[in-house]
């Protein structure tokens, strides 16, 4: 499979022509990229987006494979359908680049990520916390008299909705992971 | 086996030295420095390969650019740590612009030493990572003749570009296992050469029914070698269908075929310009919509279908949206493209034709390279117009540095085929020519090379005339010399009210005078009359030569497609220049 996804100099079934490409509509897609293993690759991705003038939302990367030396970086950016399309070819030609899946359109996908929350508070507050921590199915990985640790697990706006929400009860710090991204049923195509 | 172990262990520097001879390598430009001492040691050691030593990495990486691009095969550079690295940051991202293969190897401080702030350390692979292709720091010895075979497969597979080895000196003394070229693993990068049938196909049925199409064509071309330029001629022939050329395609179609209309863009002809915007099918091979080209985009071309053939995905759609792109290599999507075209019967819209062609030479009647002439002052035209004529039919080779002088090469000269010009395109390098031409030379030793210059580009790399002598190379420094940045003047004209900021030398140099201080012939010409002999003079010399060329001061280059402006938007030789660039034209370079 090529790394676009694409038959390759086929017109048909390009990429380029899955959406409107003149739209100015800023869209977010989820893109996983697997890459050699090597020194400097993140860099060389990281410096494509930032040389060129393109979003990063959010980055994971980490080896996902020991034995074929390959990593997962899962990039989630943001740009007109044009732009979309660029940042992926201009990926697919780093040379230590194998794949390139635009999980947004390549059918349906489950996106999780993990945060860590501190919500430090008192009272009533405190008892408030631990309640919408429990609906929200956060654990508590940590605890003191003052200060709860929450680890909670979820889609990035489920996060967002639960750190909103702790805001108003002493939420001080809040770590998070960045996206990973699998396509949903079977295997990638 | 005890035999072949021994023969496959050696030091780095040794495996650095067979690598480059089982690549078959015959030269190597570059400067020695504490950080590559091994490798200096190894090449003084043999005889295969020759190294041409330069004045300055920047040199170096040129003079590999010019061999790259007048014989077809990667140019290699070596270099020392640190200075050695970052000077030659420039060439290497003028072979990335321009799709250039340069394999680069430089030595860095020792392993335990990286990240130490050590003496003439750099983070070179860090500094050269936006402007390769790919780097490699190699710090296992066992690894080092596979990462320089990878470096050569990937420098000129797919869209050739600059690689860089990074080679640590401890790794170049120790002892490890080479790898030969053929064990080395390059599976996994393996562009697509061929083109999809089914989009050549449509291809083929929109060049039988256009009336207006047009061949654009660019540099791929000649990447793609000579047999694909050898195809360009074939097809555009046979079906009778005009071609234009970026700068860096000139020559795959030549200048005296039929269908040559002429380089298109900012300073290209009117006839072709005009032909890009009135086109109903635009066929881009192997060029890349570079704003030079399209001049504004929203008004680049707007009633035509737009085909574009690239090896590079990411160069389709990237500024022109295109209505149907092919990728692949241009050699084989022309192959394929010719055969189903015959297969089909060979058709092409006559009439359309016949019509499209009689409008194209309404406006080559236009004459847009017309130019006033003088009978006191050497035109730059002029000049360019005399050694065309007393260089027809010699194996002229020409580099160029960049500015004025660049653009009326690309106008008044013309190249029958290609890898005979060499210039600096996408980055507009000044200093690019003259050791450009030594490469060039050192590929050619018996052609006759010509390195069109300005005044103000030439002294930038002028330490390179010491190795021109040194290593014998009659190359001929062709100097427009109009005592100013040509091209900087005439777009303060056009752009900042005639206010000439810092745009002209105060105490340039006596050229005949340094021709005479590095040893080699200096010729100077201040007269239309004397002209023909003076460049005759040069000509005839057998070594290298500086020739100072008086030329008018305030002479534009035109035709020209002022900033923000559409193709059909050109300003000619008879207009007025002033304020000629206005509007959105004015942020734009």
């Amino acid at each position: 499979m090529s790394p676009l996804h694409i038959q390759q100099g086929s017109s048909k079934h390009s990429a380029y022509d899955l959406r409107d490409p003149h739209s100015d509509i800023i869209e977010s897609h989820t893109l996983a990229v697997i890459v050699a293993n090597e020194p400097g690759v993140l860099a060389r991705v990281i410096g494509l987006f930032s040389g060129r003038g393109y979003n990063i939302e959010s980055l994971t990367v980490a080896e996902t494979d020991h034995k074929g030396h390959l990593s997962r970086i899962t990039i989630v950016t943001k740009g007109t359908p044009a732009v979309i399309e660029q940042i992926k070819a201009q990926l697919g030609r780093i040379v230590p680049v194998h794949e390139v899946h635009d999980l947004t359109v390549e059918g349906a996908s489950v996106e999780r990520e993990l945060a860590l929350l501190k919500v430090e508070g008192k009272g009533d507050a405190r008892i408030e916390a631990l309640r919408l921590a429990e609906i929200f199915r956060a654990n508590v990985v940590d605890s003191t008299l003052g200060s709860f640790v929450f680890e909670i697990t979820g889609a990035p706006s489920k996060i967002d909705a639960f750190a909103d929400l702790m805001r108003p009860l002493g939420l001080t710090e809040l770590a998070r992971t960045g996206v990973a991204a699998l396509p949903r049923g079977g295997a990638m195509g | 086996m005890s035999q072949q172990k021994t023969t496959s262990q050696m030091t780095g520097a040794k495996m650095v030295v067979q690598a480059l001879k089982d690549q078959g390598v015959e030269v190597v430009f570059g400067y020695p420095g504490g950080a590559v001492l091994p490798i200096y040691d190894e090449l003084f050691q043999q005889n295969e390969i020759r190294h041409v030593l330069v004045r300055h990495e920047q040199g170096a990486t040129h003079m590999a650019e010019g061999y790259a691009r007048s014989t077809g095969k990667p140019g290699v550079v070596l270099v020392t740590s640190g200075p050695g690295a970052t000077n030659a940051v420039t060439g290497i991202t003028d072979a990335l612009m321009d799709s250039i293969p340069m394999i680069v190897l430089s030595g860095q401080v020792p392993t335990f030493l990286i990240g130490t702030d050590g003496f003439q350390e750099a983070d070179t692979v860090g500094i050269t990572r936006p402007c390769t292709k790919n780097n490699w720091l190699v710090k296992d010895p066992d690894r080092l003749a596979e990462t320089i075979h990878q470096a050569f497969h990937v420098a000129t597979s797919g869209r050739p570009g600059p690689v860089l080895v990074d080679i640590p000196k401890d790794v170049q003394f120790a002892e490890g296992t080479y790898t030969p070229p053929q064990k080395a693993k390059v599976d996994h990068y393996q562009p697509r050469v061929k083109g999809d049938i089914d989009a050549i196909t449509a291809l083929v049925e929109m060049l039988e029914q256009a009336e207006r199409p047009i061949f654009y064509t660019g540099g791929g071309v000649i990447n793609s070698g000579p047999a694909a330029c050898q195809l360009l001629v074939e097809l555009a022939d046979a079906t009778g269908i005009p071609v234009t050329s970026t700068l860096m395609g000139l020559g795959a179609y030549p200048a005296s075929g039929k269908q040559w209309i002429g380089m298109l863009g900012m300073h290209g002809l009117y006839e072709a310009n005009m032909a890009m915007h009135d086109c109903d099918l635009m066929v881009n091979i192997g060029a890349r919509f570079d704003d030079r080209i399209t001049g504004r985009v929203n008004a680049f071309s707007p009633n035509s279908r737009k085909v574009h053939i690239d090896i590079d995905p990411s160069s389709i759609n990237k500024v022109i949206r295109v209505d149907l792109p092919i990728l692949g290599d241009v050699g084989h999507v022309l192959e394929d493209l010719l055969r189903i075209w015959k297969s089909r019967g060979r058709k092409t819209n006559r009439e359309g034709l016949a019509q499209w062609w009689k409008q194209i030479d309404a406006w080559k009647a236009v004459n847009c390279l017309a130019y006033k002439g003088s009978e006191s002052i050497i035109k730059p035209q002029l000049a360019l117009q005399r050694l065309e004529a007393l260089t027809k039919g010699r194996d002229r080779y020409i580099t160029t540095e960049v500015g004025q002088h660049q653009m009326w090469a690309a106008q008044y000269l013309n190249f029958d085929g290609p890898n005979r010009w060499m210039t600096s395109g996408g980055l507009g390098t000044m200093g690019y020519g003259l050791p450009a031409s030594i490469g060039v030379q050192i590929a050619h030793p018996d052609a006759l090379v010509i390195n069109v210059a300005g005044e103000a580009s030439w002294l930038m790399n002028m330490q390179e005339m010491g190795t021109a002598v040194q290593f014998r190379t009659p190359v001929k420094q062709f100097i427009l010399n109009n005592e100013r940045l040509g091209m900087v003047r005439q777009w303060q004209q056009l752009l900042h009210g005639e206010r000439y900021s810092h745009s002209w030398s105060e105490s340039l140099p006596d050229f005949v005078k340094l021709a005479e201080a590095f040893g080699c012939k200096g010729i100077r010409a201040e007269h239309p009359d004397e002209l023909d002999d003076a460049i005759m003079a040069m000509l005839d010399y057998d070594g290298p030569v500086i020739f100072d060329c008086l030329v008018e001061r305030h002479e534009n280059c035109l035709p020209m497609i002022p900033s923000g402006n559409a193709h059909n938007d050109m300003l000619l030789p008879s207009d007025d220049v002033r304020g000629a660039i206005t509007g959105i034209g004015l942020t734009l370079v």
